[in-house]
C-alpha cells in the first residue's frame, strides 16, 4: 500500500498519521462535549431528532424484543402452573373481598352522583386510554425511560400519563409517528404533582434514579405516616387527578420516600391516558420538568 | 470487470461487519427483560464490541465509527446527547494506544484489559451524568452494570470471534 521504495516517506508518514489520529480524537471529544451543550440548550429540536431516530429503529426493536418477551412468558407460565392451586385459593379469597368493595363502590358512586347533581358540579372531562407495548429500555444506569409502540397516529401527545397495572409509571416526553418515549417517575428528571390521600397535603414527587421516589416541598412538620397512599393531584392540568402513584415507605429527616405501585422493572404493556383537556397541547413548553 | 465490481461490493459488505455488529449490540442491549432491576444494570454490550474490533481490526473501528455508534446510542436510550459518543471515542483511543499489548496477550489478559476499560467507562459515565444533572449521583448502579458487563465478556467475545472468522477471515 505505502511506497516501500523510500524509507524517508515512511518515517515521515508515521508521525503524520499519528498526528492526524490524535487530532481526530481531540476533535471527536470536543464534538461530544459540544453535543452535550447543544442538547442542554436546544432540547426541543434534539427531542424531535430523537423521535425520528427512535421511529426509524422502532420496528427492529419491536421485532427483537418479541422473542425475549415470549421466552419470559413461557418461564413465567411454568412457574405459575406449579403454584396454580395456591394461587387459586388466594384469588378466591381476594374475589370475595373485592365483591364487598364493589358493593361499597357502587353505593358511593350513586350517592356521589346524586350529590353532584344537587350541587351542579361540572363533570370531569372524559378519559380515553391508548394501549402500547414496551419495546426498549435504555440499558443505562443513569436514564430511566421506556420506548413504547404508540405514537402520533395513535393519538399520543407529549405530557400524557402512562399507567401500568397498579399505578402510574411516568409521563410521555417525546412522540414519534409510531413510537414514543415515557420518562419513568423514578428518573432524576421526573417531577409529578401529587396529593397524599389521607392528609390532603399537596406535593411534588421527584425521582432520583433509585427504585423509590421522594416527596418535595412539604412543610417540615406535616403529619405523614408510612403506608399513606399517594395519588396524582391533577395540578397543572396534564394528568387526571386521582391516579394511584405509590405508597409512602419511609419518613425521616432525609426525606419521605414513595414506592411506586406499578412494578417499574417489569412493565410489558402500558396505557397512555388521553385526558381530553385542551391544555394537554402545550407541546414545546418545558412543562414541570 | 463485473467480477471486480462484485468483489468490491463483497469486500465492502464484509468490512461493514464490525459496524453492523456493534449497532446490533446497541439494539440487543435495549431489549426489555422482565427481570426485577435488570434495566439499570443491563450489560454494556456496545463497549465490548468496540473493544474487540479496536484490538483486532482498528482499520474498521475508527474513532469516527465509534463516535457515530455512541451518538446512535445516545439518541436511542433517551439520555443526554454526546455521553456515549464521548465514552466510546475515549475507550477506542485508550485501547488503540495499548493495542500491541492486547494483541500479543492471552484471552485472560484481554479480559483483565477489558475490566480496566470498563472501570474507566463507569467513572467517565458517572462523571458526565453528574455534571449534566448538576447533582452527585450514586455510582452503584453503574458499578453493577460494569461488573455484569465484565461477567458476560467471555460469551460476547466468543460470539464476536465467530463473526470475525465468518466475515473477515483474510
Amino acid at each position: 500500500m505505502k511506497p516501500r521504495s523510500s524509507g524517508s516517506v515512511i518515517r515521515l508518514a508515521a508521525p503524520l498519521r499519528a498526528l492526524a489520529q490524535r487530532f481526530s480524537f481531540l476533535l471527536l471529544v470536543l464534538a461530544s462535549i459540544a453535543l452535550m451543550m447543544v442538547g442542554k440548550i436546544e432540547s426541543v429540536s434534539v427531542d424531535s431528532a430523537r423521535a425520528r431516530v427512535t421511529d426509524a429503529f422502532a420496528p427492529i426493536l419491536d421485532a427483537i424484543s418479541r422473542p425475549a418477551a415470549t421466552a419470559a412468558r413461557v418461564v413465567e407460565s411454568a412457574v405459575e402452573l406449579e403454584n396454580a392451586f395456591d394461587e387459586n385459593q388466594r384469588l378466591k379469597a381476594e374475589n370475595a373481598r373485592l365483591l364487598q368493595w364493589k358493593q361499597a363502590a357502587l353505593r358511593l358512586e350513586s350517592e356521589n352522583n346524586s350529590l353532584r347533581s344537587l350541587l351542579r358540579v361540572r363533570p370531569e372531562p372524559s378519559v380515553n386510554y391508548i394501549a402500547a407495548r414496551v419495546i426498549a429500555t435504555p440499558g443505562s444506569s443513569f436514564v430511566r425511560t421506556l420506548v413504547v409502540t404508540a405514537g402520533k397516529r395513535d393519538g399520543v401527545r407529549k405530557g400524557q400519563a402512562a399507567l401500568a397495572g397498579a399505578g402510574l409509571v411516568g409521563r410521555v416526553i417525546e412522540v414519534g409517528e409510531w413510537s414514543s418515549r415515557v420518562l419513568l417517575l423514578t428518573d432524576i428528571n421526573a417531577r409529578i404533582p401529587v396529593i397524599l390521600s389521607n392528609t390532603r397535603q399537596r406535593s411534588i414527587l421527584a425521582g432520583d434514579n433509585s427504585d423509590q421516589a421522594k416527596l418535595l416541598y412539604l412543610p417540615p412538620d406535616s403529619p405523614i405516616q408510612v403506608g399513606e397512599r399517594v395519588v396524582t393531584s391533577g395540578d397543572g392540568g396534564l394528568f387526571p387527578p386521582g391516579l394511584p402513584v405509590g405508597v409512602v415507605t419511609a419518613v425521616s429527616e432525609r426525606g419521605i420516600r414513595v414506592l411506586p405501585s406499578a412494578d417499574l422493572s417489569r412493565v410489558e404493556h402500558l396505557r397512555l391516558v388521553d385526558f381530553g383537556l385542551p391544555s394537554t397541547d402545550l407541546d414545546p413548553s418545558p412543562d414541570s420538568k | 470487470m463485473t467480477a471486480t465490481f462484485w468483489q468490491k461490493v463483497d469486500k465492502t459488505g464484509r468490512n461493514l461487519a464490525p459496524f453492523a455488529v456493534t449497532v446490533m449490540m446497541v439494539l440487543v442491549g435495549m431489549i426489555p427483560l422482565p427481570v426485577p432491576g435488570y434495566a439499570p444494570v443491563a450489560p454494556n454490550l456496545t463497549l465490548v464490541s468496540v473493544y474487540y474490533w479496536t484490538i483486532h481490526r482498528p482499520d474498521l473501528m475508527r474513532p469516527g465509527v465509534a463516535f457515530l455508534i455512541g451518538l446512535l446510542q445516545d439518541f436511542l436510550i433517551g439520555g443526554p446527547l454526546g455521553v456515549n459518543a464521548l465514552l466510546l471515542v475515549v475507550a477506542q483511543w485508550a485501547v488503540l494506544n495499548q493495542r500491541r499489548v492486547f494483541l500479543a496477550s492471552t484471552f485472560a489478559l484481554l479480559w483483565v484489559g477489558f475490566t480496566l476499560v470498563m472501570a474507566g467507562a463507569v467513572l467517565l459515565q458517572w462523571l458526565a451524568f453528574s455534571v449534566l444533572d448538576a447533582v452527585t449521583l450514586s455510582i452503584l448502579p453503574a458499578l453493577f452494570q460494569g461488573l455484569l458487563t465484565v461477567a458476560v465478556f467471555p460469551a460476547v467475545g466468543w460470539l464476536l470471534i465467530r463473526v470475525h472468522r465468518a466475515f473477515l477471515n483474510g
